[in-house]
């Protein structure tokens, strides 16, 4: 049983979608996905519908009671999943390769414009009882300290985080929705929020909804005559006590990379994988992450960045749309954000820089403090 | 909806359960509490965390234990660190989901094993009574100006079901009668009540009319967790291994104001979902015992009529004529259910699974149905009247 992408669909990617309400993001987003999947109705044709959300992002406990009615599910299998846009994926994945649904949709909306208190509901993320006395002011201050290890270990440098934006905001000038690119923006003069990172070391937030069709090989030709197979869909947690996990390493998402491309059998990511978007909600973030899936050794992304292997038409494209960096992270839309871009270039519907448009893999994490990472393997 | 394939490459049991106390005010953290359940059920199935590939939790708002992304807080005491854990939830129904959702992890063949928990802890949440965290289920434009009470919008629905089905506060006071004695089996119950009356509970306090505080389960700390394995690892783990035969869940939309309150539609049609897949046709005969979901007496009978195991208005009289007894002809709520053993959100659902793999396996001590039983049901509801999931297991 293969599992394949029918349909994908956006809306908003702006820092302040004032128009329409997270419900009415999430029936446009629909809207464009259905339509994407061959005018698909989701009344009639769809199995299952999965949506990705946190009840303190949206301001409301019990939010997954919001789900049904704007994609179309009241009255049919909803559920929700407390995690990124690409865990719901992987969730999907397995629904279908259980035999039991045939076409399974995905959801994830975001409006972090609508939250006055952001830095204090990231906080309320820590332990109660170890993190949360220590009434951390800023939470990307966590980041910041993941950084310094980060760096210390493996002798990055300000430059090569340097390198990281400039290639994020340069490849997201390319990309329409990538509201926040800014090439030429100058990292070294933007003001430091935690040392190391700067202001522009850190994504901004921004409103977005994303909707994905996921069906069977049984089922998918009725949809679209050009599906994009994922091949491979697995998670990691890796712990919950911040001051026990590795300050230094994403472990998670070489966790989930392993699982993901053994399902694929890709043996050598390196030289497999044609392009990917990964997590770069922090620039350092970029080269943990592409350690942290293989695509460069341990230690090296550094180098491989400052030679332009990552670039647009680079050996092995990272984050064509620019990432996070340029797009901004509309909190768990964010993997299914790098998932609808990285399909659209497979199809060929954005002309990219990239020689190897077949294999592409797609990461997502969460954010500080959390130690979850999403990997899926895509195949044309 | 496409055609579905019933024939699956994986079957899926249950092999071990396990279940912390219930009670209004536990002192353990969330974190432990997961943990207690989950060695509790790794410790009947004779493993330990090296063998579980993957983790499913469950616990309903954040606001509850006062974290925000729960999943990945309660992923350490839920034995799922350096796993693939993911965190599900369908408001007060997501105990039952949590079991569903392990089901494909399994059914995918792409877990073997794995370790479903459930985890609620209430008597953190708002002061002076976790009921306020339901001030912020609303819909924030048009409901929650109102700032309605959950109670408030449940004695709409008993209500309008003693109307519709012509059934006495009497009638209805019988079902939390059964289920707190019920519960004195129960080596977790919070509620044991063995020499309650229909008059007690007709005497209670008024909440908002006509629901009274014995109509109604109590707040509750608690965890619980069940092990799933695919065939070839059950048959490893277990001579008595409890199969998942079906799995069923619907949303209905989320503006209830439109609903029929008389009827849990959602429920009927989750119903039909995994009888399909269990291949039954006529629930009140093929299911032998059913767990329910009672977080209120009337829901019991609301859900009995929602699953087919009564007709329309039908459970009421059943439960007159003590049909629905331990030692009736078709047990409801053995355990206790939610009114006598408590109501720990999430951790409330899969103790109902946990019930029916007791019982099933003929564990449930004291609380053993008298009749052979071969297939058993659990049932939860929640969001906003909304949510039915339903898994039907059998030997």
């Amino acid at each position: 049983m293969r599992v394949g992408i029918a349909g994908v669909g956006w809306f908003g990617f702006q820092p302040e979608v004032v128009d329409y309400s997270f419900r009415e993001m999430m029936f446009k987003a629909a809207q464009r996905a259905y339509e994407d999947a061959g005018g698909l109705d989701p009344r009639k044709d769809v199995d299952a519908f999965v949506s990705c959300q946190e009840d303190f992002w949206e301001g409301i406990a019990i939010s997954d009671e919001f789900a049904p009615d704007p994609v179309g599910g009241a009255m049919k299998s909803v559920y929700t999943v407390a995690g990124d846009g690409l865990q719901c994926v992987g969730q999907a994945y397995m629904m279908i390769k259980s035999g039991l649904f045939d076409v399974v949709v995905v959801e994830s909306h975001a409006k972090p414009s609508d939250i006055i208190t952001l830095n204090d509901v990231m906080l309320f993320a820590t332990d109660p009882i170890s993190i949360r006395p220590l009434d951390i002011g800023n939470a990307h201050a966590l980041a910041a300290l993941e950084a310094r290890a980060y760096m210390h270990k493996y002798g990055v440098t300000e430059e090569h985080l340097e390198a990281v934006v400039e290639k994020a905001h340069r490849a997201g000038a390319k990309n329409p929705r990538a509201v926040y690119a800014s090439p030429g923006r100058s990292r070294s003069s933007s003001p430091v929020v935690a040392d190391p990172l700067r202001d522009a070391d850190i994504a901004k937030f921004v409103d977005a909804a994303v909707v994905v069709v996921l069906a069977s090989d049984r089922v998918i030709r009725d949809y679209t005559d050009a599906p994009v197979w994922v091949d491979g869909a697995w998670w990691s947690t890796e712990i919950s006590s911040l001051e026990l996990h590795d300050w230094s390493f994403p472990v998670h998402a070489r966790e989930a990379a392993d699982g993901a491309y053994a399902q694929a059998k890709i043996t050598d990511p390196a030289k497999e994988v044609g392009f990917a978007e990964v997590d770069n909600r922090y620039s350092f973030k970029e080269l943990q992450h592409v350690e942290a899936l293989r695509l460069a050794p341990v230690g090296a992304a550094k180098d491989l960045m400052a030679d332009g292997a990552f670039c647009p038409g680079g050996r092995l494209p990272v984050n064509l749309s620019g990432g996070a960096l340029a797009e901004g992270v509309p909190f768990e839309v964010h993997g299914l954000a790098r998932l609808s871009y990285a399909v659209a270039v497979m199809r060929g519907d954005i002309k990219a820089q990239v020689d190897r448009r077949e294999v592409a893999v797609i990461h997502s994490w969460r954010g500080v403090p959390t130690t979850t990472s999403v990997v899926v393997v895509l195949r044309t | 909806m496409t055609s579905r394939n019933l024939n699956f490459k994986h079957r899926v049991a249950v092999v071990g359960a396990g279940l912390t106390l219930f009670r209004s005010r536990l002192q353990e953290t969330p974190q432990e509490l997961a943990w207690l359940a989950a060695r509790q059920a790794l410790d009947e199935a004779g493993l330990t965390l090296k063998d579980i590939d993957c983790v499913v939790i469950g616990s309903a708002p954040d606001t509850f234990d006062g974290v925000h992304m729960k999943g990945e807080y309660l992923a350490e005491g839920a034995g799922g660190i350096h796993k693939p854990t993911v965190r599900v939830f369908v408001g007060g129904a997501t105990g039952v989901f949590v079991p569903i959702a392990a089901w494909w992890h399994v059914a995918s063949g792409l877990c073997k094993r794995v370790l479903a928990v459930a985890e609620e802890k209430m008597s953190h949440a708002a002061k002076p009574h976790p009921q306020y965290v339901f001030r912020y289920i609303w819909d924030p434009i048009v409901e929650k100006p109102l700032n309605p009470n959950l109670i408030w919008i449940f004695a709409m629905e008993m209500h309008r079901y003693m109307y519709k089905c012509n059934v006495k506060k009497e009638d209805i006071a019988l079902v939390s009668v059964k289920n707190k004695r019920n519960a004195c089996g129960h080596p977790s119950a919070q509620l044991c009540m063995p020499n309650i009356t229909v008059d007690d509970v007709l005497k209670s306090e008024v909440l908002v009319w006509p629901v009274q505080l014995y109509d109604i389960s109590p707040t509750s700390d608690g965890a619980a967790a069940v092990v799933l394995a695919s065939e070839e690892e059950a048959r490893r783990i277990t001579d008595t291994p409890v199969w998942i035969k079906g799995i069923g869940w619907t949303l209905d939309t989320t503006h209830w104001t439109n609903r029929d309150l008389a009827f849990p539609e959602y429920v009927r049609r989750a119903a039909e979902m995994a009888y399909r897949m269990a291949g039954i046709d006529n629930p009140r005969k093929q299911i032998d015992v059913a767990e329910p979901y009672d977080p209120f007496d009337y829901k019991e009978l609301h859900h009995m009529e929602g699953l087919g195991l009564a007709r329309k208005c039908e459970a009421p009289v059943l439960t007159r004529e003590g049909v629905t007894q331990r030692d009736g002809d078709l047990p409801i709520n053995p355990s206790g259910g939610l009114l006598g053993v408590g109501n720990p959100i999430a951790a409330a659902g899969l103790m109902k699974v946990a019930e029916i793999f007791w019982q099933l396996r003929g564990e449930a001590g004291a609380r053993q149905v008298k009749k052979p039983v071969y297939t058993g049901l659990a049932q939860a509801w929640g969001d906003l009247m909304q949510a039915g999931t339903v898994i039907v297991m059998g030997i």
